[in-house]
C-alpha cells in the first residue's frame, strides 16, 4: 500500500506540473491487434499444435500482453492497466455474446429447412417415418394454452403474494413464506412435474373423469405454475421494495388509504420490472420438457381443449422429434425450436411495449 | 377553515427510543409557525406525528394527546385518512409521483379518493397550481411527467398536490433544504400567502427563514444523544430571535450551540 501512499503526497511546487501526458497514437491498438494475430499464427502453425481457434485466443493473450507493454513504455503505468482492463472488459463482453449469436445462427441456419406454410397448419397425426411433412401446429397450440394458463394462475397470485410480504407481512407468517417461496425456487421441473402427477392426474382429476387418471394440458399448466410462481413473487418483491418509501409516504399524506396506494402509486412504478420477472418466468415455463411429458403426456394430433386428453408442447416436440428414427424428424426439431424462441420473443417484446406505454414518454 | 392544533404531554418512540417527550403547545389558526431545534431533536417526529405519518414506520408510536379543534387525532374511532386529508404534509425531498403526469399528480389526492368529475378536477388543479405559483410555468405541459420539472417546481407541485385536498393544516418537513435560493423564495413567498387559508407548521434548519416566515417559533433541544428531544422555548417569533428567556434558545440561535 506504500506505493498508493507516494502517489498521492503532493509534488514539490518547483516544478510546473503539466496536464498533458504522452499518450499512444490512435493507430496502435489496431496495429498491436494485427501483430498479435500475425505472431499467434506463426507460433500455432509453425508449431503445428492446433487450428483457427488457437490463434485468436494466442493472439487475444498477446494482444493484451502488447498493449500493456507499450501502454506502460509509453503512457505509464496507470493509463497501462486502464487499457489493460478496458480491453478485458470487452473481451468478456464478445464472449458472452459469442454463444448466444452462435444459437441465434444455428437455430436460423438449420430451422429454415421445414419453415414452410405447411409446418404451422398440420400436426404430426398419421404422419409416418417416411413422410417429410408434419407440422406443429399441436404443439404450438398446446404450449400456448399452457403457458397462457400458468400466467393466469400466477401472476395474479404471485404479484399478491409479493405485495403482501413487501408492503403487509411482518413478523415469522411472512419471514416463512419468503423462505419457502426461496425453497421453491430451487424445484427441478421433473419434481413439480411429479407432484402434479401424484397430486391432480392421479388423485384430484379421476373425481371428474369417471375414475380414470385425466392427463391434459390443464395438468401441464398446473405443473408450469409451480414452476412459475416463486420466479415471479421474488422478482415482484425485489421491484416493489425498490420503491422509494417517500412516495408511498406522499400518497399516505394525502390521505389515500394504503391499498389504493399499493395499486395506483406502488404498483405502476414498479410495473416495468414487475413485467420483466414475468416475462422470465414465461420463458422459463414455455422451455419446460419433463413435466408436459409426464402429466400431458404429448400427442400427435390437434387437441385445442386443454381439460381433456393429451396435449402436446414446442419444447416436448423438439425433444420427441430430434429422438425420433425418421430423416425428416430433425429439421422439425430445428424449427419447432426456432418457433419456440421467436415465440417467447415476441411476447417479451410486446410486453415491454405495453409496460412501457403505461409510463409517461420523456 | 384553519384550525387549531394543540398538543399536551407529547411523547413519540420509535420502538423502544424515545424520541420526544412531554411536548406541550398550542397553534394558532392561520398562522406559521416554525420548529427550529439541532438535528435529530425531534421538530420531525413531533411533526409527523401531528398527521399520524409517525405511526406509518413499524414500531413507532405516540403517546399523549393531540387535538385538532379539540377533536382527538389519536382516538380509536378515528379514520387516519380523514386526519391526513385534513392535515396534509410536504417532504424534505420533492416525492412526485413519476408514473403520474403533472396535472394527475396535483389531482392524485382527489383522485385516488373517488373524484371523477373532470370538470372538477381541472377546475381543482388550476386553483391548486395557481395557488403553489406555478401555474404559468406547467399551463401547457400539464400532460408531461411531473419529474421533469425542476426540484424548485417540484417541490411546490409536491404543495399544490397538498393543497389541492383542501386541508385545514399544511405540515412542512423541511420544505426547502433540497432547493436553490431563488426556489427557496418562491415557497416562502408561498407560505405567505397561503396562511390566508391555512395553518402552517414548518421544520427547518434554516434560522434567517424561521424569522422570515414564522409568527411563533418553537425551539425543540436534546441534552446529549440518545436523549429525547424536549420543547425548551415556545413563543412569538420576534420574541425568540430578538430576545428569548430560555438561555439555552439564545445559544442556539446565535450559533453558540449546535
Amino acid at each position: 500500500m506504500s506505493t498508493t501512499v507516494t502517489s498521492h503526497r503532493p509534488r514539490p511546487p518547483a516544478e510546473p506540473t503539466s496536464l498533458r501526458a504522452r499518450r499512444l497514437p490512435a493507430y496502435t491498438a489496431p496495429a498491436v491487434a494485427v501483430a498479435a494475430l500475425a505472431l499467434a499464427a506463426a507460433i500455432v502453425y509453425g508449431a503445428g499444435i492446433g487450428g483457427p481457434v488457437l490463434v485468436v485466443v494466442l493472439g487475444a493473450v498477446l494482444y493484451l500482453a502488447g498493449l500493456f507493454a507499450a501502454a506502460n513504455a509509453v503512457e505509464g503505468r496507470r493509463s497501462a492497466r486502464n487499457r489493460t482492463w478496458s480491453a478485458l472488459i470487452h473481451s468478456a463482453f464478445v464472449l458472452a455474446v459469442l454463444p448466444l449469436a452462435s444459437v441465434v445462427w444455428t437455430l436460423f441456419s438449420k430451422g429454415a429447412e421445414r419453415l414452410d406454410v405447411n409446418f404451422f397448419q398440420t400436426s404430426m397425426n398419421n404422419i409416418g417415418a417416411r413422410d417429410p411433412e408434419g407440422g406443429a401446429y399441436h404443439a404450438i397450440v398446446g404450449t400456448l394454452e399452457q403457458v397462457g394458463i400458468a400466467t393466469l394462475i400466477t401472476v395474479p397470485l404471485g404479484i399478491l403474494c409479493a405485495i403482501y410480504i413487501v408492503e403487509y407481512g411482518r413478523g415469522r407468517f411472512a419471514f416463512a413464506i419468503r423462505f419457502f417461496v426461496d425453497v421453491m425456487t430451487g424445484i427441478p421441473s421433473i419434481v413439480t412435474g411429479l407432484f402434479v402427477l401424484a397430486f391432480w392426474v392421479l388423485i384430484v382429476s379421476p373425481w371428474f373423469n369417471d375414475g380414470r387418471p385425466g392427463f391434459s394440458g390443464f395438468a401441464a399448466a398446473l405443473a408450469l405454475a409451480v414452476l412459475m410462481l416463486p420466479t415471479i413473487v421474488r422478482s415482484t418483491e425485489e421491484m416493489l421494495r425498490l420503491v422509494p418509501a417517500p412516495l408511498r409516504e406522499g400518497a399516505y399524506a394525502l390521505g389515500v388509504p394504503k391499498w389504493k396506494t399499493i395499486l395506483r402509486v406502488v404498483l405502476p412504478t414498479a410495473l416495468p420490472g414487475i413485467v420483466t420477472g414475468v416475462m422470465l418466468a414465461i420463458a422459463r415455463a414455455a422451455g419446460e420438457t419433463a413435466p408436459v411429458l409426464l402429466v400431458a403426456g404429448g400427442g400427435a394430433a390437434i387437441n385445442t381443449n386443454p381439460f381433456e386428453n393429451n396435449q402436446s408442447s414446442l419444447a416436448l416436440f423438439v425433444y420427441q422429434q430430434a429422438g425420433d428414427a425418421s430423416r425428416y424428424a430433425p429439421a422439425r426439431a430445428w424449427t419447432a425450436a426456432l418457433t419456440l424462441v421467436t415465440l417467447v420473443l415476441i411476447l417479451t417484446i410486446a410486453a415491454k411495449l405495453l409496460a412501457r406505454r403505461n409510463r409517461l414518454s420523456r | 377553515m384553519a384550525k387549531r392544533i394543540e398538543a399536551s404531554n407529547v411523547t413519540a418512540y420509535y420502538g423502544a427510543f424515545k424520541a420526544i417527550e412531554n411536548i406541550n403547545l398550542t397553534v394558532e389558526p392561520k398562522t406559521v409557525t416554525a420548529l427550529i431545534g439541532p438535528s435529530g431533536c425531534g421538530k420531525s417526529t413531533f411533526l409527523r406525528s401531528i398527521n399520524r405519518m409517525h405511526e406509518v414506520l413499524p414500531g413507532a408510536r405516540v403517546e399523549g394527546s393531540l387535538t385538532i379543534d379539540e377533536q382527538d387525532i389519536y382516538h380509536r374511532d378515528v379514520d387516519v385518512t380523514a386526519v391526513r386529508r385534513t392535515i396534509g404534509m410536504v417532504f424534505q425531498r420533492p416525492n412526485p409521483f413519476p408514473t403520474m403526469s403533472i396535472f394527475e399528480n396535483v389531482v392524485a389526492g382527489l383522485k385516488l379518493n373517488g373524484v371523477r368529475r373532470k370538470s372538477i378536477l381541472e377546475e381543482a388543479a388550476e386553483k391548486a397550481l395557481r395557488s403553489a405559483n406555478l401555474w404559468d410555468e406547467v399551463k401547457d405541459r400539464l400532460g408531461k411527467p411531473g419529474a421533469g420539472l425542476s426540484g424548485g417546481q417540484q417541490q411546490r407541485l409536491c404543495i399544490a398536490r397538498t393543497i389541492a385536498v383542501e386541508p385545514q393544516v399544511v405540515l412542512m418537513d423541511e420544505p426547502c433544504s433540497a432547493l436553490d435560493p431563488i426556489s427557496t423564495l418562491a415557497i416562502e413567498d408561498l407560505m405567505f400567502q397561503l396562511k390566508d387559508k391555512f395553518t402552517i407548521i414548518i421544520v427547518t434548519h434554516n434560522m434567517q427563514q424561521a424569522a422570515r416566515v414564522s409568527d411563533r417559533t418553537a425551539f425543540f433541544s436534546i441534552e446529549k444523544t440518545g436523549d429525547p428531544g424536549r420543547l425548551i422555548e415556545y413563543d412569538n417569533t420576534q420574541k425568540i430571535f430578538s430576545n428569548p428567556s430560555v438561555k439555552k434558545t439564545e445559544d442556539y440561535i446565535t450559533g453558540r450551540f449546535g
